[in-house]
């Protein structure tokens, strides 16, 4: 344990939620279902799930914004940090969310089009609740932000650098980033380890890696060398290539601090 | 004889989370800031997201600030809410309810430690306190939490947290508690909080 704090890395099961149902593309494309989303959540709580995004892929690029009646459904039965993420364009939809049971918020594309949104966010709500997420792309001039991702007909390229768009979003007030690295998205090898050192190093908020788990070395990986407070995944926990058992019992043997299963044994900790 | 709990509104956001929390366990909290029902509660909880300027004008502009110091039922703080029972803050630079007679701070800014303090950390029980609470979470054990500001530790800590400094994660002051983290969010341990504080009675909280 840190002397400095005991905090330990979040694992994160990402359900990206299309039309209700839990969905799951590769290389942000091909949509296809995977599930219930109470079913789901419930499940990874269980396996011991630090934290669940759900994330309404389809609302950013549809026009709409996440339909409060699930936010309810989830928030009665979940005791676990959550976050929903999709279409929240004003602190008014932001509330309606918020209200409905969710613990966090997070803003992508509606952010990119009126960076104001993520200041009024953080005085009205605070920045613990704002998340902001961010799709970034690699090109031949640098890391590029993209916007609408959840649509690949619509997908496009902002113009934004990602490093700028970062501090830009902290200066906001952004409580916490998830970046999403695209060119890893869904094919199961690593994550952008080189990408997310490099906005480690201008990131003071919580840091959460996004884009390409495929097995549990690729979360000691990312852990041991980019730092990141949290790692995101999807398909691989809900394909059950990872369970979040073992990977937390990998994680701890790699010196990794993780939340165990369950609580400490009195005897051990008494002091 | 079944808890009757008071959920006092000062304007935040996500109630909703504690509500559910409570509902769970059976209770149907009432959601209010009409000091006649917060009195004739048997437990009263002071949620709070947000910022802690705001929070207190929202219990000035309901009167509640002049009161809540007075209740001698079972009090519970959570997040915002314990920070509020403090004398002041220095987030917004703010008066409190001034119950537990310190000054809340903001947590140290130190390399690679990213504030927000988000996340779960480990809560170790200061053993030299006994206190009902401690008896439905025996063991040392993590907690949800999301902050900027903290509470110093003192003789009111019942519970201690690192994040770059120590501070108080859990707080016991006369029939006053708080918690730091967020019970609601806490899986199994904050659920088994919950519950504890329901059984503590007017004259429990004693240390």
């Amino acid at each position: 344990m840190s002397t400095l704090t005991a905090l330990t890395r979040r694992i994160i099961p990402c359900l990206d939620v299309s039309d209700g149902k839990v969905v799951k593309g590769i290389r942000f494309q091909g949509h296809r279902v995977v599930g219930d989303i109470v079913d789901l959540a419930l499940r990874y709580r269980d396996e011991g799930a630090d934290e669940l995004v759900l994330y309404d892929i389809t609302a950013s690029p549809d026009g709409r914004v996440v339909d409060p009646r699930w936010v309810t459904r989830v928030a009665r039965v979940i005791d676990i940090p959550w976050c929903v993420a999709g279409g929240i364009d004003s602190v008014e939809s932001a509330r309606r969310v918020l209200y409905a049971g969710a613990d966090k918020i997070s803003v992508n594309s509606p952010a990119l089009g009126r960076p104001e949104l993520v200041s009024e966010l953080a005085e009205t709500f605070g920045s613990q609740c704002v998340v902001a997420g961010v799709d970034s792309i690699r090109t031949a001039s640098g890391y590029r932000v993209r916007a609408l991702t959840g649509r690949p007909d619509r997908t496009r390229d902002t113009g934004r650098d990602t490093v700028a768009w970062i501090r830009e979003l902290q200066t906001r007030g952004a409580g916490e980033i998830v970046l999403n690295c695209m060119d890893q998205d869904g094919v199961r090898q690593g994550y952008d380890v080189p990408q997310l050192q490099e906005i480690r190093r201008i990131c003071q908020v919580p840091l959460i890696a996004s884009g390409g788990a495929g097995s549990p070395r690729h979360f000691v990986d990312v852990f041991q060398r980019a730092t990141v407070d949290g790692a995101l995944a999807a398909s691989v926990f809900h394909d059950g290539i990872i369970a979040i058992s073992d990977l937390k019992q990998t994680l701890q043997r790699a010196g990794i601090a993780v939340r165990p299963l369950s609580d400490p044994n009195p005897e051990e900790t008494t002091r | 004889m079944k808890p009757d709990v008071a959920l006092v509104d000062c304007g935040g956001s996500n109630i909703n989370s504690v509500r559910f929390a409570f509902e769970r366990l059976g209770i149907q909290p009432r959601f209010t800031r009409d000091w006649e029902v917060i009195r004739h509660s048997t437990h009263v909880v002071l949620p709070g997201v947000g910022a802690a300027g705001a929070a207190m004008q929202c219990l000035h502009q309901s009167g509640l600030a002049e009161r809540l110091g007075q209740l001698a039922q079972p009090v519970l703080g959570i997040c915002l809410g314990m920070q509020l029972l403090f004398e002041t803050s220095a987030e917004d630079e703010t008066v409190c309810l001034g119950v537990i007679p310190a000054r809340v701070t903001a947590l140290p800014a130190s390399d690679g430690l990213s504030i927000p303090h988000t996340g779960w950390n480990l809560n170790g029980w200061n053993r030299s306190l006994s206190h009902d609470l401690s008896q439905h979470v025996p063991g040392d054990f993590y907690g949800y939490f999301v902050h900027s500001y903290a509470a110093p530790p003192g003789p009111w800590t019942l519970a201690t947290t690192h994040h770059g400094e120590a501070f108080s994660s859990i707080v016991a002051w006369r029939n006053f508690l708080g918690i730091q983290f967020h019970p609601e969010r806490s899986g199994d341990a904050g659920q088994k909080l919950l519950a504890g504080f329901l059984t503590l009675q007017s004259a429990g909280a004693t240390s």
